[in-house]
Parts: structure tokens; sequence; C-alpha cells
């Protein structure tokens, strides 16, 4: 029997089931939300406190053999966030590539009680499973890396789509994995040989398949399995000048299915090389507000220290030429690569501070909160600690105007942000962090405080200051066990590993495992993962065929 | 520079990566590590057999092994991993965590 | 069936995983009869002596020279370590991942010093990514791609033998359907090793040079020419020649090993090499990687970045994670003298290190956790024998590209694995400090 307590006296936040704001009571048995409790329960006072659910990061880099690299290759980047041991408690660095432990200690801290990893080559997942375990606290879940896959592009180029769908149902059921993901579709194959893809029509060397195909193949693969959350996609062409064409021809091309567009910030840029590098931000949120079977999230620029890790190679080398840091390559074999280049964002740098803009003026100007979620698509943008300074600039516009005054002077002139007077409430900011990136990743036990929903509950202070609101959440609890009281974590524990179970749709055919043999390094038969080797797994059934 | 000066190379081998499996103490392993690979016309300079023993010394300490013919440049030799290696690497690392394990000054001589 | 003598009882275990070295490789088959090892395919012959001899040399259980059981090895060990005021964690190559990750909590439960074999071996590689980065692949894009490989100061015919044939030499891909024919293959080094037979070409180069070469051939890359006829031995125009190859490739990858590492110069060859590699990908796709591993000494820096930022010589003395190579690197530890314990596991720290730090390690508490007798066995204070990871223990162990692999467990051992003798270490450890100030200690963790 698991404990019993209920949180009495809080003003409560909790859109998904159209609360907002008003006092109730919230109880807790069996690490579950009940509409009572059976026995004595446990009382937690939380008068003048403001209950919400646990947030939900829909996408964000903690865990990958691409997230490790970089923090190896970045001793610099630990200094400035060292964190102690404490009984029950391990050491760790934080900053912006943390530690295991600390990532967990340092999410919890905002009040965070499940994080989406958002980008994993399929033969590094068993070593993303291995991190997972030493990241407490949070339910976790994994994006399989699949638009550049080279056993999608052959089936593509026969033009096989059964082929693909079983394909497809084989990596997540064989990985443990919670969705598709798809990084500059046909690009990083392209990227193997030295090149990059320029438009969605582009051709794949030797495999003679575009993006386009691609992006749509993996879509209706995605749809007809019934995975609960869409394709995650990072479109062609990130970071590049002019490249919201490329975007909105992507969404284009998608229209009428379910889709994720990560870190839309990356894509919204105008203008025919950097010195005409400009927002396109109101066209995207236009054409996101007309169209209600797009969700995105925003990867919001942060000031200071970055750590670039994407599954994008080609851009990553353009980073390294453009910023001149150190770079780290590692092409995988038969499926992806990865680029890992540190970066520094300045408020004075003319590029830096549109990019800034852009992701406020998106955030600002997409109007339905249920369809963009808060991001910094960590650490790209800057570091997820970073969430409750931009909580701040999305409630209080006078703490906008403050920044914009501090930031080059041509974001007053060239974007529309200084015109924008929105103000987020505290129920849309509950919605863009916690019950729509639950929503749109299928999981109905997380992001709301309904009757058989996970008891992960957040406690903020009220305290005008946003920031400095939900910095520091006065009660964290997991599964119904508190894990975080006045600041300090209080009950480490072992999150879940959350993983779709796709239905049956037929086994691999009896070649594959020769194929498989010959372009990949390890026995077939060593490549799936026992869901024995995962402690904590929580399955999650595919829904319908769309 | 005098002709009995080299430069010492250690490194793996397959026999010793073999022999190591039947334990330390095992003849094959002992054999390996303790044998000195040099180019046949350094033999000959300095008077030696193949077989014979040699003395090597280096900054930092000495050994006794045997010489044998390699297929190795002039003014280089060569010793496998092991206790002998051991007495002849320094352990200064000029504060890089790494000691200089190849590419040592050694000095060759006749032994008994 | 019913028991009986004279049956046999014969077991085929398929896709084996190899603990030997950083190849990983991961089919072997190995045939098991009543519980002993009688034959293993497909393993070259350091693998399968790995395999083949596990038996011979084990260690035994004992305190000061004296036999004891396994529980009072652990109790002293952990006597040893709670008592310690410097101690040092070191080894961790031939163990497999979960025994590591118990490693990292010891060490940050006792405020050790926690280091491993790469510190002597691969560690100014790691040192080099960390200043300039890498440009790098997998070893299965080198099956595919590669049509130029190069060996520099690494000799993978006797340290890595199946390298060769199933990833670099003579390994068919989706590109290199000939296998060899579709590649050109250039060994670089002081002395023609047994790789300069499998070469097209072999260029021997002067010791102590290679930080000159890289650097010339930055120069030559970037248009400049240079006064000297030759480099490191090796006339200019043979280096133009190489560098024409390098460009003219259409994926190159160039592999170096501890002719580098160990060599004067020690990271900053690397860091030469690995500028030269970026540098290509102007004209070219072109890689680096380093011939890593000895056992699963990947997986050991893999777990440990995860857990305090940094892959090897990481100080957890004041309560969080340091990093500081030179100085909390396992060799000037010793060199200095200043640890005051050590547990040593899954390593022959003292069969393999300079006469100096040896020397340190045997005037002070030392635990040896090894499946084997050793060097450091044979003068260990505590000595406590272990199931051998990969063969009678199983667990995951890193390829030298980070790709992890399970490693299966073929045969039983009377002795527990390394990962269980930590735990009980940690579990004794724990008790003695909360019976020392009654405050709850708990070992901390997420598994813990």
């Amino acid at each position: 029997m698991g404990r019993s307590l209920k949180i009495v006296g809080g003003e409560v936040y909790d859109p998904a089931n159209g609360v907002n704001g008003a006092v109730r009571e919230i109880c807790v048995q069996d690490g579950k939300i009940v509409e009572s409790c059976t026995g004595a329960a446990e009382i937690i006072e939380a008068r003048n406190l403001v209950v919400m659910p646990g947030g939900v990061d829909i996408h964000t880099h903690i865990a990958s053999p691409a997230v490790n690299a970089a923090r190896g290759f970045r001793p610099e980047d630990h200094r400035h966030g060292l964190m102690s041991k404490r009984p029950g408690i391990r050491s760790g660095v934080g900053f912006t590539v943390p530690s295991t432990f600390a990532t967990g200690y340092l999410y919890t801290k905002m009040g965070y009680t499940t994080v989406m990893e958002a980008a994993n080559a399929p033969i590094g997942v068993r070593h993303t499973h291995e991190e997972l375990i030493d990241i407490p606290i949070l339910d976790k879940g994994i994006y399989v890396l699949m638009g550049n896959n080279e056993f999608i592009l052959k089936y593509l180029k026969a033009g096989e789509m059964e082929k693909v769908k079983r394909y497809v149902a084989w990596l997540i059921r064989s990985l443990k994995g919670y969705g598709i993901k798809l990084v500059n579709p046909g690009g990083v194959e392209q990227w193997k040989y030295g090149k990059d893809v320029e438009s969605l029509d582009d051709k794949v060397y030797y495999f003679d398949v575009t993006p386009r195909q691609i992006l749509k193949a993996l879509s209706w693969a995605n749809e007809s399995l019934g995975l609960p959350h869409p394709i995650h996609l990072h479109a062609n062409r990130l970071g590049i000048p002019n490249n919201y064409l490329t975007t909105l021809e992507t969404m284009h091309a998608l229209d009428g299915s379910r889709l994720h567009m990560a870190h839309i910030q990356f894509h919204s840029y105008g203008g025919e090389n950097w010195g005409g590098f400009c927002s396109k931000a109101v066209e995207i949120a236009e054409y996101i507000n007309a169209h209600p079977n797009v969700t995105t999230d925003i990867g919001q620029v942060v000031f200071g220290d970055a750590t670039t890790i994407t599954a994008d190679g080609p851009w990553q080398y353009r980073l390294y030429k453009l910023s001149k840091n150190k770079w780290y390559n590692q092409d995988i074999e038969v499926e992806t690569g990865c680029g890992i280049v540190p970066y520094v964002y300045r408020e004075k740098n003319y590029v830096n501070a549109i990019q800034w803009a852009i992701g406020l003026e998106l955030f600002l100007l997409i109007r339905d909160p249920w369809r963009v979620f808060l991001s910094t698509d960590h650490p790209n943008g800057g570091p997820f600690i970073f969430y409750p300074w931009i909580i701040k600039l999305l409630m209080d516009k006078t703490f906008r105007a403050e920044m914009l005054k501090r930031v080059h002077k041509r974001v007053l002139s060239d974007t529309t942000l200084p015109k924008l007077d929105r103000e987020y409430t505290l129920s849309e900011i509950a919605i863009i962090s916690r019950a729509g990136p639950a929503r749109a990743l299928g999981l109905q036990h997380k992001g709301h405080l309904g009757i058989g929903a996970d008891a992960d509950i957040a406690i903020y202070p009220k305290d005008d200051d946003r920031e400095q609101m939900f910095e520091h959440p006065v009660c964290v609890i997991k599964d119904g066990e508190t894990v975080l009281q006045e600041g300090e974590i209080v009950g480490s524990r072992d999150g879940k590993t959350l993983f779709v179970i796709p239905p049956e749709v037929g086994e691999m055919d009896p070649e594959f495992k020769t194929e498989f043999e010959n372009y990949y390094t390890i026995e077939y038969e060593n490549f799936p993962i026992d869901v024995e080797d995962i402690p904590n797994p929580e399955a999650i059934p595919a829904g319908a065929a769309r | 520079m005098s002709e009995r000066r080299f430069t010492l190379i250690t490194g793996r081998t397959t026999k010793q990566g073999r022999s190591v499996h039947l334990g330390k103490g095992a003849r094959e392993f002992l054999d390996e590590i303790s044998t000195l690979q040099m180019n046949p016309k350094d033999i000959e300079v300095l008077g030696l057999q193949e077989g014979d023993q040699v003395r090597l010394s280096t900054r930092d300490g000495s050994a006794v092994v045997k010489c044998k013919k390699g297929d190795i440049p002039q003014g280089l030799v060569f010793i496998a991993y092991g206790g002998f290696v051991n007495a002849l690497v320094g352990s200064d690392t000029q504060a890089t965590g790494m000691p200089n394990t190849k590419g040592i000054e050694v000095e060759v001589e006749r032994h008994g | 069936m019913a028991e009986s003598v004279g049956v046999k009882e014969v077991k085929v275990i398929e896709g084996v995983t190899c603990p030997f070295c950083g190849v990983t490789c991961d089919d072997l088959v190995v045939h098991v009869e009543n519980g002993k090892i009688k034959e293993v395919k497909n393993a070259c012959v350091l693998g399968k002596d790995t395999f083949m001899h596990h038996l011979e040399g084990w260690a035994t259980p004992r305190i000061q020279g004296k036999p004891a059981t396994i529980d009072q090895c652990i109790d002293a060990a952990a006597e040893i370590l709670a008592k310690a005021k410097y101690p040092l964690i070191y080894g961790l190559d031939s163990t497999e991942l979960q025994a590591q990750r118990k490693s990292i909590e010891l060490a940050d439960l006792i405020g050790a010093n926690i280091d491993h074999t790469s510190s002597v071996c691969h560690a100014p590689s790691l040192q080099a990514v960390q200043t300039v980065g890498i440009s790098s692949c997998t070893v299965g894009e080198v099956k595919n791609r590669a049509d130029l490989v190069i060996f520099w100061g690494c000799n993978p015919a006797e340290a890595h033998p199946r390298h060769p044939s199933r990833y670099s030499v003579t390994a068919k891909g989706l590109f290199t359907p000939k296998g060899k024919k579709d590649r050109m293959v250039i060994h670089v080094d002081v002395r023609p090793t047994p790789t300069a037979r499998m070469a097209d070409a072999f260029i021997q180069i002067k010791p102590n040079s290679d930080y000159e070469i890289f650097s010339a051939l930055r120069a030559l890359l970037k248009g400049h020419e240079l006064d000297q006829a030759e480099v490191g031995g090796v006339a200019i125009d043979e280096w133009k020649t190489l560098l024409e190859k390098m460009k003219s490739s259409k994926f190159g990858i160039l592999y170096w090993g501890m002719g580098l590492t160990m060599t004067r110069g020690k990271y900053l060859n690397i860091v030469a090499l690995l500028t030269l590699t970026q540098e290509l990908n102007r004209f070219t796709k072109f890689q680096a990687a380093p011939m890593r591993g000895h056992g699963n000494v990947v997986g050991m820096a893999q777990v440990l970045t995860w857990q305090t930022g940094f892959p090897f010589a990481v100080n957890m003395s004041r309560g969080y994670p340091r990093f500081n190579p030179g100085e909390y690197s396992v060799a000037d530890l010793l060199a200095h003298g200043e640890v005051d314990a050590a547990l040593i596991l899954a390593a022959d720290a003292i069969g393999n290190f300079p006469a100096k730090m040896a020397e340190h390690l045997r005037s002070i508490p030392m635990i040896a956790v090894d499946p084997k007798e050793s060097e450091t066995t044979k003068v260990a204070t505590v000595v406590i024998p272990t199931a051998q990871a990969g063969i009678a223990a199983g667990g995951m162990a890193y390829r030298m590209d980070h790709i992890p692999l399970v490693m299966k467990k073929v045969v039983d051992s009377p002795y527990p694995s390394d990962r269980e003798v930590l735990e009980r270490i940690i579990a004794k450890v724990v008790a003695m400090k909360n019976g020392g100030n009654g405050a709850p200690v708990r070992a901390g963790g997420a598994r813990g």
C-alpha cells in the first residue's frame, strides 16, 4: 500500500480538466490521483500556493551517445555547476551538458517530472537506456532517429511501403523507443560523403529518394501504426538564412497529417545570407495558426553558453566553420550522424538577438497554447535550467521591454516583438509546459491532475517574479512521493522508462538478417534490447491506425 | 651520438598478448617480455650474437635482457610491454598524466 | 532427461561478445561441455586464448597473504577504504559496465580518486578531443565507405587482430563490395610492424617526429611550401603524395594508436592529427579514430563521463567531481606518493606501471579484485577473486567507437562478479559510516 496524501488549499492549474486557479483538494493514493483517499492521509498545506501537474518536456537532449560525447569533450563547461553528494544524493556537474544524476535533480528543481530524449541513433539506444537508469526521479522516453536510415531509404527506393512500416515497428519494438524522430531527412545521409540536401526535392546519393518522400513515408508509417506521438521532425535546412521557405514547404507537404515540428525557432529565418538574416516568425506562426494538425516546440535561445548537439552533421560542420569552435562529428553506420559544437549566444550579436526574438515572437504569435510547447532544444538554444526565465519573458511584458533595451538594437526595428503585448497566463504556462506536451505525446496519465493520472505534482510559491516562482517550487511530488521540499531533493528515486508497443504488422523478411549483417558490424541477434534490461519500464500501447 | 645509444620503442606483440593468459609467471610470457629486438647491423656493430645478454640503461633505470634480430630500423630497439619495460620507464608525465613509454633514449651494452 | 554419469551436457552459445579488446567482436561461438569451455569459433588468437585459458592462474581470496573467505576479504577491503583519507580506485578495463558503474558510486561515497587504464593508454587522445574535437565515425562507416585507410602509430595486426577483416581492410560493405580491392591501406610507423604486410604502402618515420609531420601536412594542405627537404626522415615529396591521396579519396580514415599517445608531444601529437583530418573535410570526407581498448576501457570512460562529466582522472575528495590530468591521473598520484590506499580492479597495475609508481602501490594498503593472479595480487593486502566478466559474468561492453554490446555469461564461476563484490563493499562502507556517527548515510544513486 503506497502513501496517501491530500494537498489542500492550493490554487490548482489543471487546464486539461478545465481547472483554472480554483482552490481544489488533490488526493493521492498509491502514486495516482484519486477522488478521495480511503484511509488516513498525510496533509500537504498549499494555501497561497500554486498547484500544477509536474512539467513535461517534449524535446530535450539529456542522454545518448551524442550527449555523453558532448559531456566528455566539454570539461570546461562543467566547472560552472558543481554539485556535492549528500546522503542519498549523488554528486555531479551541471550547466549545458549536466551529468546524469544532476540532470534528474535539476529538472526536479523546476517541478518537471517527465522528459523526452529527442534524438537517438538506433545502435546507440542501448547506451541511452543505461544512461537513463542514472537519471533519477524523472520518467523518460526515447525518440529513435529514422530520417536517414539506409534500410528505409532502400525500401523507399524500391517503393516497398509495407516494408517501411514493418521495419519502423521492428525498430520501435526492438529498442523500446517512444517515437519516430527525423533529423534533416536525406541530408545526413548526404553528409556521409560531405554533402547536404538543398531542398525537399533533392535526390539522396545512390538511394535516389528525396526528403519529401522520406517525410511522407515515415508520417504515413507513424499514423498507420497508431503511434501515440506524431512524427517528431527536425526539418531540413536548420539554422540557415531563408530556411522558412523550406519549413513552410515541409508543413505543406504533410498537410492534413499530425506533425510535430521540433525547435521551430531554428527554422523561421529569412534573408538571402547572414547579412540579410531576419525573422520570418509571422509567416510561420500564421501557417501554424491555420493548421491544427501541427504542434511545435520553440527551441528558445537563451543568452550565454550552449552546446549544440544534433544528428544534423552537415549543419554542425557549417557551425564549426562559422564559429571556429571545436567540432565533434560522429557518423553512425547505416543510420545517421552526430555533430557537436560549443556555442555562446550573445545579446549584442545581431543574429543571436534576432534568434532570441524569433522564439518569443513565435510563442506570442501562435494563438493556441495547446500546440506550442516550451523548449530550448536543450542544450542547443541554451540549457533547460532557464525555463523559468523564459516563462518570465512570456508572462511579463515589462521584463521583455527591459530585455529589448539590452539586446542588439535591430531587434527593435526588425522584428514584431516590441509590438507584441500578449502576456501568458498561469493557465497558459501550465498548458505549454505540461498539459500540451503530454497531450501531443499521447500520454494520457501525464500533464493533468484528473482521477487516474500519475501523481506527479509541482507546488510553486505565488511570486510576481515568475522566474523566481518557477525556479523554486515549494514541493515536488513524483508518483505520490515527495522528492523535493523547500528547494532540496529529499527523496531520490528511480523514474520510469516510457516506451510504446507498436501493433503486430508482420515479421521482418528472412533475408533481413543477412542484409543487416552485410551493412552493420554487429550480429542481428545482438541488436534488440530485452525489456528485462530496463529496470522500470512502462509500456504505452499504440492506438488505432489513423 | 655514441653507437651504443638507441631509441627504445615498447609495445604489444601477439605472443605477449597470447601468453599473458597463461599467467604472468609463464615461461612463454617471460620469454617474450625479456627479448630485445634489434636491427641485425646494430647487433653486429655492438659485437653481439643473437641471444646474447645486453644491459639496457635509461635515465630511469636499467634491465638485462637478451637480444634478437628483428625487422626494425637501425638505431631503434623494441621490447614488448612487461616487467622489463617497467624498469626502464620513468614516472614523470610532464603534468599530462602519461609517462614517456615510447621513443625513450636508451644505452645498450653487452652484459656479462 | 535423468541425470546420469557419462551424459555430456553440451551447450553451443552463439553471438558471444569477446571481452579482450576494443574490436569487441560479437560473433563468437562458444562450445561448453559440462560447464567447461571446449571450443571458441570466430575469435582471433588473442580472443580465443582469453576464453580457453580463463581457468589458468585463478586468484584465491586472502588477507595479508593468508587464506581467507570472500566475506572476510570484503570486510577487510571496506575497512581499508573507509579509513583512507585519499584513496585511489583504479583499473576497471577488463570488466563490465555495471561493475564500472558501481566503482564510481564507491568513489563518490568515500571521496576517492578514480582513474582507469585509459590514463596510461589513450588519455592523451581524450585530452586532444577535448581541445579541438574530432571528425569520426563508427567502424561500420569504414566498412561501408572507406577507400583510404591509414594506420598511424598503431598495429592492428598484433593488437586488434580482427579490425582489418571485420571493419577496415578486407571488410566488404555497401560502397566497398570488393573489400580490399576497393581500398588503399597505408601504414605509418617508426618500424615496419606486422601491420605493414597488409598495407599497400609503408612510410617509416623517425621516432618523436609525429607532431612535426602533422604540422607540415597542415601547412602543405593550406598551400604553403616548406623549406626543408624532409620532415620526420621522409622527403617532402612523399608527404605531398600522401596528402594528394588523402584529398582525392572519397572517404578517408586515419586510425592512430599509442605510437602517438606515449611519445614526446603526448596529446599535442593528437591535436595536430585531429586538426589535419578536420581540415581535410574542406576537400573530401575525412575521419579519424583512436584504436582503443584493452577490454572494456571505453565503457569505463563512458559511464564515468555520464556520472561525473569527465572521462578519466576524476577526484571526488571534495564531495563533487574534479578533473585534472597530470594531478589526478594515476601516474602522478602514485609517482608523487599521494594516495594512502588503493582498490585495483580488473587490471594488473603493478605489472604494467613504471617501477616508481609500483613502488608506492606496494607501500600502501591495497585491495586487488581480479579473476587471476597477477603482479598486483602477489603484493596486495587483500585479494578478492571474481568471476571473469564476459566469460563467467554477463554485462555490457563498449566497442572502440562507443557502440555498446551485451556480454554473455558462458560458464559459471565459484566466485562473485566484480559488480557483486563492489556492491557488498559499498554496503559495508555505508554500514561502517553509519556506525560511526549514527547519521543515516545511504549509498545513494538511482540504483543504490
